[in-house]
């Protein structure tokens, strides 16, 4: 299937990547050569298959309900590109 | 020392041969002379390392050995250590020293081995030939106008040119094993859930899984024994009893039944990898095993199937790179929106922007039957595949790429690097265990031959290498370009 | 043109495990910011969920509760989007396989009727963070402490018609949630939050007309209002001919209206899919039958055996078992006092009035069960009148002495003494001759007032049937 600029835009967008007017037609371009790569499987009919989310059958292992982790916020925060009085800061969020 | 298998250097430590400070100190010296060629690390860890050996010394010295005491081996920059830069190959984490240890770094510790640094990788380990690093390409110690394969073309570069005794990569369609065929050393991917995942930088959840890069199957072994076994911490890591993956090395083949499938040896696949492959064959033969063509019917749709699972999944994994808790963050933001885009932006290289934007686009609204679940559908039949398959027989063996190390740069298309995985993606998808091992070479280059195992038959697979190695020295063969760089006879 | 209003809710609780859904860290309420956000809730690459049991299990309590069907097999999923508050880029909840499938729970309305409002589904989540946006100068502050606590979503059918359903529906839902302790469930603090779906439609059609979403409303009051407003608001779009937009709406208390909360956002696309690092979670029979076997009686069971072992009202019995704590304190009283009529009275008037006035929980009353069974222990032997003991309780709010020593020491103990009675009486037949003539005359209720006389008299302490029947001898 081909893309179209829009829809490139939508995506990049849902993704929060910053896509260049420069780039957007390569870009373009090789993402369509991926999806008819990738439309390959549409050649097999999966009517009846069920779908395969993990290799293996296995069911959700149970934690206890306790409290094994303690304040990590000065060495976690060291991490932080910006941070004041114990927050992450972060341009103004608009709601 | 620095070119023998972890079994011979155990042996040598344990012997009093010699100690692990020098032995480390000569891995050292080794990386200090090559890596500028090779760029095979990121990251040396000298001071922490000439330590870490010190206090194996110490170790054996109060007697108390461990098989790993001692040996010094090199971690993918995909796993988190401790107090030390952890980068996963990308300018998002030019900056971020992990503040844990991935459950695979704790065993490797608490094997008392020591680490001498941290591999290069593709970026995110999105890619076949580890172009996509943000630190530079890594050379293929046999060839260095060749690529060493990917994603942990550092860690297998690294092991084939000695800069370490071992080395761990991990394998989301093929990024252990590829490179270990072209660096013509043996690579293993566990069954799915073997390994923890703790602290190994997701790609693509359902397919991840990290394993051991070495000089043997023996020494593979050796690593999976630290490596393996259940981590609570990893939802998806298997409770099954510990096993000693040494114990049945030395089985002899006899009776062994080897599937060769007819889609492994189809049109792409080079002559020379074909007849290195024929003929270890052959050499199984006469160790007694039976061969049988088989058919892997949906395996040309693994590549198509994979080209949607792992981006789609990579597209969520890779959300939390946003600038806000660590990590790269654009200069000066204006915005909310504009940080997360410059900062994203910035920090992916292309090959990783390309993939959130298909796993997006996979996922998005009105596409998820026609991709995601279509190719979770397909998962199906290729797990369906090999289950009939292992029916018949106890490993499936075939090349593991369909040619030698490529050119750096010969591969600019998208499309054409993809399909390098066209014989071990179909492995991941499926979670089950495979090897690869070194089975010939051809102008200069190692060929790969893939060993194809049950679930959790690791020990298996393992056993098929290690008596292929046993009665054959592809293993032991070195490139004489680097021997030559360093001066070494 | 009538309409009618169709309404839906989605309910989210904060579930009161220990530790957090995915990882270890402490969910206790009112921590420094981010010193409760281990390696996992930052997201910090590699970092993977261990799913927490006690969540589990008070989800499919939840469900056993309303009788709901349990999901066997319940899958998360990630819903992507890019949020500061949400440090993966996406949230782990469960879209095609909830824990709890199909339910319902009965609710009373003002006129004594009942009404069943189907529940969906109610699913299992985790929780943001919170943006703190005044302190810092054009930045803001995102504090993770939140972030991974567990949440139950309670979503109903839309089966709501007005207001007061949809309150009904709430304070039951809230009800049943604290008989389970499974949650706080307190609105203020933000552990009980609701999004309200509203549209009308002209009466007596079937399809449902364009809905409008109104999110995080924080009170039982609010939910009312903003229901009121939006219903009003889409009615006059309706009848001007205008179209109603599907959008989420924000309800303004101050003005009292609904306002959009659209912004120039390209329309959300959560791709969803289910969540590679977590598999199914089954649960088999016996661990819903276990479950169930730990349920404590739940308010609609307590209701009719409050009616049926105490002859409570209707009404009544409704008022003591909407609050678990007030039902328990009420089976002290009835219980001690041994008149849980009397009990009753007292508990839902003069006890919840006084909690009300003062903004008081159960839990922090001046005056416990065992004080209160004990002051109507001496309405019944007489000690004191009933009268009276309104005065008594009054000086038990701020006295927690013993109450037989505040009625000692105030000398509030009813006479009985028929030497005093007597003088009391003698000097009421003296000072009422025309009302003394009367009775005399046959006019029976004349009685009543010199009763009143004598109780005046006495400051409210004699007994009045002491009085009553020395009134009638003497005259």
């Amino acid at each position: 299937m081909a893309l179209d600029k829009t829809e490139i835009e939508k995506i990049a967008h849902l993704a929060r990547l910053h896509i260049g007017e420069s780039e957007t037609e390569e870009v373009t371009t090789r993402i369509t050569d991926i999806l008819a790569l990738i439309d390959q499987m549409q050649s097999v009919d999966t009517e009846v298959v069920e779908p395969l989310a993990h290799p293996l059958d296995l069911v959700q292992r149970l934690r206890a309900d306790a409290i094994t982790e303690g304040n990590q916020r000065d060495k976690l925060q060291k991490l932080a590109p910006a941070s004041e009085d114990g927050l992450y800061l972060v341009p103004k969020v608009l709601e | 020392m620095i070119n023998c298998t972890v079994a011979e250097t155990s042996a040598a430590l344990a012997a009093g041969d010699i100690s692990s400070v020098e032995i480390t100190q000569a891995y050292l010296d080794r990386i200090a002379t090559l890596n500028g060629e090779l760029n095979a690390f990121i990251t040396v860890c000298e001071n922490s390392a000439l330590l870490q050996a010190k206090a194996a010394d110490d170790a054996r010295a109060n007697g108390n050995d461990r098989p790993l005491l001692g040996i010094p081996l090199a971690h993918k920059d995909i796993f988190c250590t401790k107090d030390i830069l952890t980068t996963c190959g990308s300018r998002m984490l030019h900056n971020f020293v992990s503040p844990y240890n991935a459950t695979v770094v704790e065993r490797f510790i608490d094997a008392g081995t020591v680490l001498l640094g941290k591999t290069n990788m593709d970026e995110f380990a999105m890619g076949s030939s580890n172009e996509t690093s943000f630190f530079g390409d890594v050379k293929n110690p046999w060839n260095t106008e060749c690529v060493p394969g990917g994603s942990s073309g550092g860690s297998a570069a690294a092991v084939a040119a000695d800069l370490c005794a071992m080395a761990t990569g991990t394998d989301t369609g093929g990024s252990i094993r590829q490179p270990a065929a072209f660096c013509g050393v043996t690579g293993l991917k566990p069954s799915y859930g073997r390994v923890s995942r703790w602290g190994m930088i997701a790609f693509a959840s359902s397919l991840d899984q990290a394993g051991p890069i070495t000089k043997s199957a023996e020494d593979a072994a050796l690593m999976l024994n630290v490596m393996s076994g259940l981590d609570k911490k990893d939802s998806t890591s298997i409770d099954r009893p510990i096993e000693d993956f040494t114990a049945t090395l030395n089985q002899p083949l006899k009776g062994l039944r080897i599937g060769v499938p007819k889609q492994h040896f189809a049109d792409g696949l080079s002559m020379e990898v074909e007849q290195a492959i024929r003929n270890a064959l052959a050499e199984y033969e006469k160790l007694g095993a039976t061969i049988k063509e088989m058919d892997l019917t949906n395996s040309h749709l693994s590549v198509s199937a994979y080209y949607v699972v792992a981006p789609a999944e990579a597209s969520a994994n890779l959300s939390r790179f946003d600038g806000v808790r660590y990590g790269h963050r654009c200069e000066d933001p204006t915005d909310l929106e504009d940080m997360y885009k410059r900062t994203r932006s910035e920090g992916f290289g292309e090959e990783v922007k390309r993939r959130i934007m298909i796993g997006t686009y996979a996922l998005s609204a009105g596409y998820y039957d026609a991709y995601y679940r279509k190719a979770q559908k397909i998962r199906r039949l290729i797990k369906d595949d090999f289950d009939r398959a292992f029916e018949e027989v106890d490993v499936i063996i075939g090349p593991t790429s369909p040619h030698t190390a490529f050119k750096l740069g010969s591969k600019a298309d998208p499309v054409s690097m993809y399909l390098e995985d066209i014989y071990t993606i179909a492995v991941n998808l499926a979670g089950l265990p495979a090897a690869s091992i070194p089975a010939g070479i051809a102008n200069g280059l190692p060929i790969g031959m893939q060993i194809i195992g049950k679930y959790f038959d690791e020990a298996k697979i393992l056993n098929v290498a290690h008596q292929f190695q046993q009665h054959t020295d592809w293993h032991k063969q070195k490139s004489t370009a680097i021997t030559a760089a360093s001066g070494e006879s | 043109m009538e309409w009618e209003t169709v309404i839906g809710l989605e309910v989210h609780v904060s579930l009161s495990t220990k530790s957090k859904l995915f990882s270890g860290s402490s969910t206790e309420f009112g921590a420094p910011p981010n010193t409760q956000a281990s390696i996992f809730d930052c997201a910090l690459p590699g970092t993977l969920p261990a799913f927490n049991e006690e969540a589990l299990r008070m989800a499919v309590r939840f469900g056993v509760a309303i009788g709901a069907e349990i999901g066997k097999r319940s899958v998360f999923d990630r819903k992507n989007y890019f949020y500061p508050d949400l440090p993966k880029g996406y949230q782990v909840t469960q879209l095609d396989f909830p824990t709890v499938g199909k339910g319902s729970l009965t609710v009373t309305l003002a006129d004594g009727s009942e009404k069943v409002i189907g529940v969906t589904r109610a699913h299992i989540e985790e929780n943001a963070g919170k943006s703190l946006h005044e302190e810092f100068s054009g930045m803001s502050g995102i504090d993770l402490n939140r972030a991974g606590e567990p949440l139950l979503e309670i979503v109903s059918e839309p089966e709501i018609t007005c207001a007061e359903e949809a309150v009904a529906y709430l304070k039951k839902l809230h009800t049943i949630i604290r008989y389970l302790d499974i949650s706080d469930a307190i609105m203020a603090q933000g552990s009980m939050r609701c999004d309200v779906n509203v549209s009308i439609r002209p009466k007596g059609t079937t399809e449902l007309g364009t809905r409008a979403e109104i999110k995080n409303i924080n009170s039982f009051r609010f939910v009312e209002k903003a229901i009121h407003s939006e219903v009003a608001r889409q009615q006059e779009i309706l009848e001007d001919g205008g179209r109603i937009i599907q959008e989420t709406r924000r309800y303004n208390a101050d003005k009292d209206v609904t306002t959009s909360m659209r912004s120039k956002e390209v329309a959300n696309d959560y791709r969803y899919f289910p969540e590679p690092d977590l598999l199914p979670v089954v649960i088999d029979d016996e661990y819903v039958a276990a479950v169930k076997a730990q349920l404590p009686e739940l308010p609609d069971a307590r209701k009719a055996r409050f009616i049926n072992d105490y002859s409570l009202s209707n009404y009544d019995a409704g008022v003591l078992v909407s609050n678990r704590e007030l039902a328990e304190y009420f089976e002290i009283v009835a219980s001690s006092s041994g008149d849980p009529k009397l009990a009753a009275n007292w508990v839902s008037q003069d006890l919840l009035g006084l909690l009300n006035k003062n903004n008081l929980e159960i839990a922090d009353s001046p005056i416990q069960a065992e004080r209160l069974a004990t002051l109507i222990t001496r309405i019944k032997d007489n000690t004191i009148s009933g009268k009276i003991a309104k005065t008594v309780f009054e000086a038990m709010i701020a006295d927690p002495s013993d109450v037989d020593a505040i009625i000692e020491a105030k000398g509030l103990k009813q006479v009985t003494d028929s030497g005093e009675i007597e003088k009391l009486v003698l000097e009421v037949i003296e000072n009422n001759p025309a009302q003394v003539q009367q009775y005399k005359d046959g006019k029976e209720q004349v009685i009543g007032f010199l009763v009143g006389q004598c109780m005046q008299l006495s400051k409210g302490k004699a007994n009045p049937a002491q009085v009553n029947e020395l009134l009638r001898e003497k005259m």
